[in-house]
């Protein structure tokens, strides 16, 4: 699915990424984890396409493509989600309206007929109630005055809705209470199979319980110093960071 | 009183508009051709004589030479207003055609009889004339090059009292009306161009609604100019009557120049006891190249009068064409208890300069305005939003709402706002919004992120931006305004 090596990556030339590896395959759920300015972040954007960030060396392969050779939008339609950590409000376009031209865009991707509003409702409130949300926020303008809850729903409903191959959900937990982090993990459940593959960040392991990963990852100054599987995100949380910069840091100096 | 349901056009799709839209997003300006019918034009220049020609060209009567004479002595004392904030060369008057006609044939009863050059003139510009458009519920005044040339629906019309016709004809048919309200919402003396209008208008629309009538369809005039090197002066005179109601839809299109063409209408409208004339207007002209050159400098005079009670005047307007725009369509709030409105999305691309906003003369008690204005700047252009409201001495109660919203594309535009308040009774309410914002990069790439192409999240972006105003317009209209949007934010992304 996604093969990432040697990914070296600065912004405003500082570094920030300094040699990723990391190897992604169908139906797999890896989570990254890390302190706060390990880099995480700008991994979930470099993967989706953000243009301020310089790649300065390595590769990134995603279904046997070069994935720098593709625009930000070809990626979306070749089934590269992100999950913003803090997903923008547009003013006066309504959030069916633009459910209605991001499904009618990668429809129109994979060659198939784009629906008419008929068929776009009925597609919509089916998908609405299947992550727990209310109907009539449909109606209203994309993010604008939506608490963080309905901000990372409305996140996960997207993703329900473009059904995509590789999803990255960028810190999904922050800001939410537990019920709201149930329902996201729930939605992001639902949608598992053996063919999608999870790129979970996220600085806390409590998402990981309820989104449980098949790889635990952990990132510190660019690099991912420690793999593991779940149990490494419970024992991080029990023990806190400070041993894995600890054992990074004796083994680079 | 005779009420009439408003005829409901046939609905379009919303998906239809975003087809359309993305149709659009790439194409170059679309209505960049010249129509080779036979043009009837008199020599270039201004003067006495000039104005005698074309005043007997259309056969008018003695007192409207008269009135189109001293207008132009009037214009001669004046000089060319230097105030806006738009800068082009000095405009040479004796360089400019001021007449011209497609050559006059026989009156025609059907539209088979109508020139087919024309007939597909107005077929590409989308003009709705044949059945299945009318069909639509739309009538038409069709206007090129000055002189109306078909009239449809103008039976049905006629059968509630209705008068719609070009203005032409109404000074033959209806030389009473004429006489009583022409100049009296803008006098000649209003300004340089009013008085010039005055003195050399060619042709235009005039619309009549007697008392309790609802005009049960939309009205609708296209405005092309397609002669080279003529200036285009129309005039349009609504008046509605108590009690009455009117919807008025204006189009513009132009082929393309090199000159620049000069165009100074003037519209007047007057709105009697408890009447409701709503105005649309969608400006497409040529905005010159992406160097700025050529193009059409539209210099318009727009104003209605709320002369009786509780009456109300509503402007909307979306402004993607011109190179220089200068236009303030303004209600003089007369009546008490009247209300003006004025709904704007002004676009502005590559080197277009458009100085635009309204005036909202309270002068009633109780009297009520809404400005809502929509500027948005791209390429290297220059966008400013100039706006008065006025509360009279007597105006008791007088409130107004305004809101100025810029959004910036690029960073070699400029966005600009003039709001000038003047207020002379205390009892004034007056809340005035403004912003400026610019297309984030945030919500470039979440819409990107998402599988939409540049143009189509900055046209999502945008038609957001000024989806108050589209909700003002009639759905047929707000379709082509999407439209021209698309058109005129061409390549101001990436």
């Amino acid at each position: 699915m996604l093969s990432i090596k040697n990914l070296h990556v600065s912004i405003d030339n500082q570094s920030i990424l300094n040699g990723i590896n990391l190897e992604v395959k169908p139906g797999e759920v890896h989570a990254i984890m890390g302190p706060n300015g390990s880099g995480k972040s700008t991994l979930a954007n470099v993967i989706a396409g953000r243009e301020e960030y310089e790649i300065t060396a390595g590769t990134m392969t995603y279904k046997g493509e070069d994935l720098s050779a593709m625009d930000i939008n070809e990626r979306a339609l070749e089934g590269i989600f992100l999950s913003f950590q803090y997903p923008v409000e547009i003013p006066g376009v309504s959030t069916s309206n633009f459910m209605k031209h991001i499904i009618n865009a990668g429809r129109k991707h994979k060659g198939l007929e784009e629906l008419d509003a008929m068929q776009m409702l009925k597609f919509l409130r089916e998908k609405v109630k299947s992550v727990g949300m209310d109907e009539s926020m449909l109606k209203r303008s994309l993010n604008e005055g939506f608490s963080g809850g309905e901000k990372k729903r409305n996140e996960v409903l997207q993703m329900a809705v473009l059904e995509p191959s590789l999803a990255i959900l960028d810190e999904t937990d922050s800001g939410l209470d537990i019920d709201a982090l149930k329902t996201v993990a729930d939605g992001v459940n639902q949608l598992r199979n053996l063919e999608r593959s999870f790129i979970v960040v996220t600085h806390y392991q409590r998402l990981l319980n309820y989104i449980v990963p098949d790889f635990v990852h952990v990132l510190y100054k660019g690099r991912i110093v420690k793999t593991g599987d779940r149990h490494l995100a419970v024992e991080l949380e029990a023990k806190g960071y400070d041993w894995i910069k600890e054992e990074a840091d004796g083994v680079s100096a | 009183m005779l009420i009439l349901r408003l005829n409901k056009q046939k609905p379009r799709r919303m998906s239809d508009s975003m087809q359309t839209l993305e149709e659009h997003t790439r194409s170059d300006y679309k209505y960049g051709w010249s129509s080779d019918f036979e043009t009837e034009t008199i020599p270039k220049g201004l003067s006495e004589d000039v104005v005698r020609i074309i005043s007997a060209k259309k056969n008018e009567p003695e007192w409207l030479l008269a009135w189109r004479l001293e207008a132009y002595k009037y214009w001669l004392t004046l000089k060319e207003p230097k105030w806006p904030n738009v800068h082009y060369p000095e405009i040479n008057y004796q360089d400019i055609i001021f007449y011209a006609a497609p050559k006059a044939k026989k009156l025609l009863n059907s539209l088979d009889e109508v020139d087919p050059e024309l007939l597909e003139t107005f077929k590409k510009l989308g003009v709705p004339l044949d059945e299945q458009k009318i069909l639509a519920g739309v009538a038409v005044d069709a206007v090129i090059d000055s002189v109306s040339v078909t009239t449809t629906y103008k039976e049905t019309l006629s059968e509630l009292g209705i008068i719609f016709c070009s203005f032409s004809e109404a000074v033959q048919e209806h030389p009473e009306l004429i006489k009583k309200y022409l100049g009296s919402v803008v006098p000649h003396t209003d300004n340089y161009f009013a008085a010039l209008n005055s003195a050399v208008f060619s042709d235009g629309s005039f619309c009549y609604i007697p008392k309790g009538v609802h005009c049960p369809m939309e009205l609708s005039t296209y405005f092309r100019i397609n002669a080279a090197n003529t200036g285009q002066f129309e005039r349009t005179l609504i008046v509605a009557e108590e009690s009455s109601q009117v919807s008025y839809l204006e189009g513009c299109t132009a082929p393309m120049r090199d000159e620049n063409q000069l165009h100074a209408a003037v519209v007047e409208i007057v709105a009697m006891d408890n009447a409701f004339v709503k105005y649309s207007t969608v400006q497409n002209w040529y905005p010159g190249d992406k160097n700025g050159v050529g193009g059409i400098y539209n210099f318009v005079t727009k104003r209605g009068l709320c002369a009786g009670y509780n009456s109300k005047i509503s402007w909307t307007q979306v402004e993607t064409g011109s190179a220089i725009t200068w236009k303030y369509p303004s209600v003089i709030l007369k009546g008490d208890n009247s209300t003006g409105e004025f709904y704007s999305i002004a676009v502005t691309n590559n080197y277009q300069q458009a100085d635009t906003g309204t005036k909202m003369i309270h002068l009633g008690k109780n009297t009520k305005s809404t400005i809502i204005s929509k500027g948005i700047s791209a390429g290297k252009s220059q966008n400013s939003y100039r706006g008065l409201v006025k509360i009279g001495r007597k105006a008791e109660n007088a409130r107004n709402f305004s809101q100025c919203d810029s959004l910036l594309m690029g960073d070699k535009c400029g966005a600009h706002t003039f709001p000038y308040i003047e207020v002379e009774n205390q009892s004034a309410q007056i809340e005035h919004e403004a912003t400026t914002s610019k297309i984030g990069e945030d919500q470039m790439f979440y819409c990107l992120q998402r599988g939409l192409t540049e143009e189509d999240a900055v046209n999502m972006i945008v038609n957001g931006y000024c989806k108050e105003v589209f909700n003002e317009l009639p759905m047929e209209f707000a379709v082509e305004a999407q439209k021209l949007l698309a058109i005129s934010l061409e390549g101001s992304v990436g």
